[in-house]
């Protein structure tokens, strides 16, 4: 009983690492995308993704 | 887990973009572009001509997948947020946290920045990057204590994260706007609306996309 509910735990514990690992991996990526498409300055950047910075409220120009 | 989370969110944030994408096309779009009718008009009265980067198609299409990277971005962020937190991803619960975000990126940051069309009149860029940025996590997290913890000190301190910003809010620039008021104001309602759908559609859509993937077992 003991033994089978530690390796639960431990079990859970692993799986919940592993999902953090997921949502790291997801949160800077995220960020990154629309860092890119609403932020960045480079001038290329900036005129492909004028109309959509303008239409999400990003500050622009 | 990984590929499950970065299949999700780009399937899901395909299919939103495309779909925000469209609805830009014929809402904020036009707009954008009836403005820069009235602001190429006054560079050219003062000596200054200078024609869009992109026109036509080619336009279109840079604007399509700037706004699919953005869905991407938001369904990721969406589905980064609810995993830390050990919320349970499903379509409605997605799509609610989405509402959130819009609260937070969309009605919080245009109290102090209205959405703007070009022509506008502008303060400097980067402090309004750094004060949108700063609203916008402030008030998601602001959100966060008020809705997921039960502890009264939490709420207070959400409810400060949400109000505290509006203290430090960019001073408007002076108005010399060269795009008529009514465009102004339709854009900004337009603006806040496709925001709303992108959040709300990039959410709804990843829940979808998840517990689709989930029910195979070899995608665990």
């Amino acid at each position: 009983m003991t033994a089978n509910s530690s390796v639960n735990a431990a079990a859970l514990a692993s799986s919940r690492l592993e999902a953090l690992r997921a949502a790291a991996v997801a949160l800077v990526l995220g960020f990154g995308l629309v860092w890119l498409a609403g932020f960045a300055y480079p001038e290329s950047v900036h005129d492909s993704a004028h109309d959509t910075r303008h239409a999400l409220s990003f500050p622009c120009h | 887990m990984i590929a499950r989370v970065l299949t999700t969110g780009v399937i899901a944030g395909l299919v939103a973009g495309l779909a925000v994408a469209a609805l830009q096309h014929f809402t904020t779009t036009p707009l954008i572009l009836a403005a820069e009718v009235y602001e190429t008009a006054q560079h050219a009265h003062d000596g200054a001509v200078e024609g869009a980067a992109l026109t036509g198609l080619s336009r279109t299409a840079a604007t399509s997948v700037a706004t699919i990277a953005v869905s991407i971005g938001y369904a990721l962020i969406l589905l980064a947020a609810m995993l830390i937190s050990g919320d349970a991803i499903a379509p409605r619960r997605v799509a609610l946290w989405g509402a959130c975000a819009f609260a937070a990126t969309g009605l919080a940051t245009s109290l102090g920045l209205a959405p703007q069309l070009p022509g506008m009149a502008e303060t400097d860029l980067t402090a309004r990057q750094i004060w949108w940025l700063a609203t916008a996590l402030s008030t998601g997290a602001g959100l966060f204590a008020l809705l997921r913890l039960d502890s009264a000190a939490a709420k207070i301190v959400g409810v400060a994260l949400i109000v505290a910003p509006h203290f430090f809010a960019p001073q408007p620039a002076t108005p010399e706007s060269t795009a008529p008021a009514e465009l102004a104001a339709r854009f900004a309602a337009a603006s806040l609306a496709v925001q709303a759908v992108s959040w709300a559609l990039a959410g709804a859509l990843a829940g979808l996309v998840w517990r689709l993937l989930s029910r195979e077992p070899e995608a665990s």
